[in-house]
């Protein structure tokens, strides 16, 4: 594994997950418009407050969609930093294999903390 | 306003913020915010949470060609990423004791000095020596020229990570994008080439970005209905934004990230001096 080698596929990465999530948000995008197109826009005041996963999975079907889309979107960062670590693993730079490390830790507990 | 409609303006809206954002950095959360809050009428949470979609969707979009093409530096990325994860969650825990209007005050005064600076020096420094921390971490590197690959060295590696701590200190702290800071320390400090800079920064934001997704997601920041155009406006200007600095010229790069900041270090003055108001 090249440092080259490792760019190309990091980017591969990217574009696929992008790809993917559009796709997702577009399909519950148009599905949603079905059910809600005409209806007024309500973002004026902000009424959410804390979820729970079983308030998420409430929400309306094509909402629920989008927002699949929108985590693959959010996952698709995390991915390549996971990916980085195989790949400098594989460079046997044990230096960034360190860093790398770090960075997945404060990212992942920093997504994580919030549910619990 | 319907839906519909709403949905329509907000796309293309956030095709413009996609296009300044992949080509200064910075992401798209700069132009989102303040249109959805002031002229859309938006609640300052969705809005809040459709800039974080806009910023991780500016970062991936323009990420996958600017990797390719060898323009972001993976390495520095990588190293400095710590440096502003770290500060952010710092940042975040400091907010209660911290007095986040003058804070912005003097961030925004920060970021105009910072304009006016990288408005002065169109032209890219070229570092002659090597710093040895960085040959140690194989920081340097090269990127596409109009006549071939040009190499660079990276310069002055502590203090560009004790600055990126501070960027992420700041956007933990304030909530705000740190792309500008992280800009600016790789151009002015570490000497890095600007389109290195920017699509590094680029690179970056969207892992600072997914570290506050799920925080903003609990909350209930994010509504579907409205991180839907955002996302797929911001990734369509991103696109366009990624071919267009492909293809442009260092000092017309300069001149639009100069313009950019210091309509984001107005915004900031301004909304410290009305918060500390209130």
């Amino acid at each position: 594994m090249t440092d080259d080698r490792m760019d190309l596929i990091i980017a591969n990465l990217l574009r696929t997950g992008v790809i993917l999530a559009a796709a997702t948000v577009a399909a519950g995008g148009v599905w949603y418009h079905f059910e809600f197109g005409a209806d007024p826009v309500t973002y004026k005041s902000f009424h959410a407050g804390p979820h729970s996963i079983h308030s998420i999975l409430q929400m309306g079907h094509s909402q629920l969609l989008i927002l699949i889309g929108l985590l693959i979107l959010i996952a698709t960062p995390v991915a390549r930093v996971v990916f980085s670590l195989v790949a400098f693993s594989l460079e046997r730079d044990w230096v960034f294999v360190w860093i790398t490390s770090v960075v997945l830790a404060i990212l992942l507990y920093s997504m994580v903390a919030a549910w619990w | 306003m319907s839906v519909r409609e709403f949905s329509l303006v907000v796309f293309l809206i956030s095709a413009v913020a996609g296009f300044l954002g992949s080509l200064t950095g910075l992401g798209g959360g700069v132009v989102i915010t303040p249109v959805l809050t002031l002229l859309l009428g938006v609640d300052l949470h969705y809005a809040m949470g459709a800039s974080l979609v806009s910023v991780i969707a500016t970062s991936s979009g323009a990420a996958a060609a600017y990797v390719r093409e060898g323009f972001s530096n993976v390495r520095v990325g990588m190293f400095l990423e710590i440096a502003t994860t770290l500060g952010a969650v710092a940042g975040a825990h400091l907010t209660a004791v911290v007095p986040g209007s003058a804070l912005a005050v003097v961030f925004g005064l920060v970021l105009l000095y910072s304009a006016w600076n990288s408005f002065r020096n169109l032209e890219d420094h070229v570092a002659p020596e090597p710093d040895p921390l960085a040959t140690k971490l194989r920081l340097d590197g090269d990127y596409p020229g109009p006549q071939g690959r040009i190499r660079y060295h990276v310069q002055r590696v502590k203090a560009g990570f004790s600055l990126m701590f501070g960027a992420g200190l700041l956007s933990g702290l304030l909530g705000i994008g740190s792309g500008a800071m992280k800009v600016i320390a790789m151009d002015q400090i570490m000497r890095i080439p600007f389109k290195v800079s920017t699509t590094t920064s680029n690179f970056m934001i969207g892992v600072t970005a997914a570290a506050s997704a799920g925080i903003y997601l609990h909350q209930g920041y994010i509504d579907p209905g409205l991180a839907m155009p955002v996302m797929l406006g911001v990734l369509a200007g991103s696109l366009v934004g990624a071919r267009k600095l492909i293809g442009s010229g260092t000092k017309a790069l300069r001149w639009v990230f100069a313009g950019v900041v210091g309509v984001m270090a107005v915004e900031m003055i301004y909304g410290g001096i009305s918060g500390g108001l209130k």
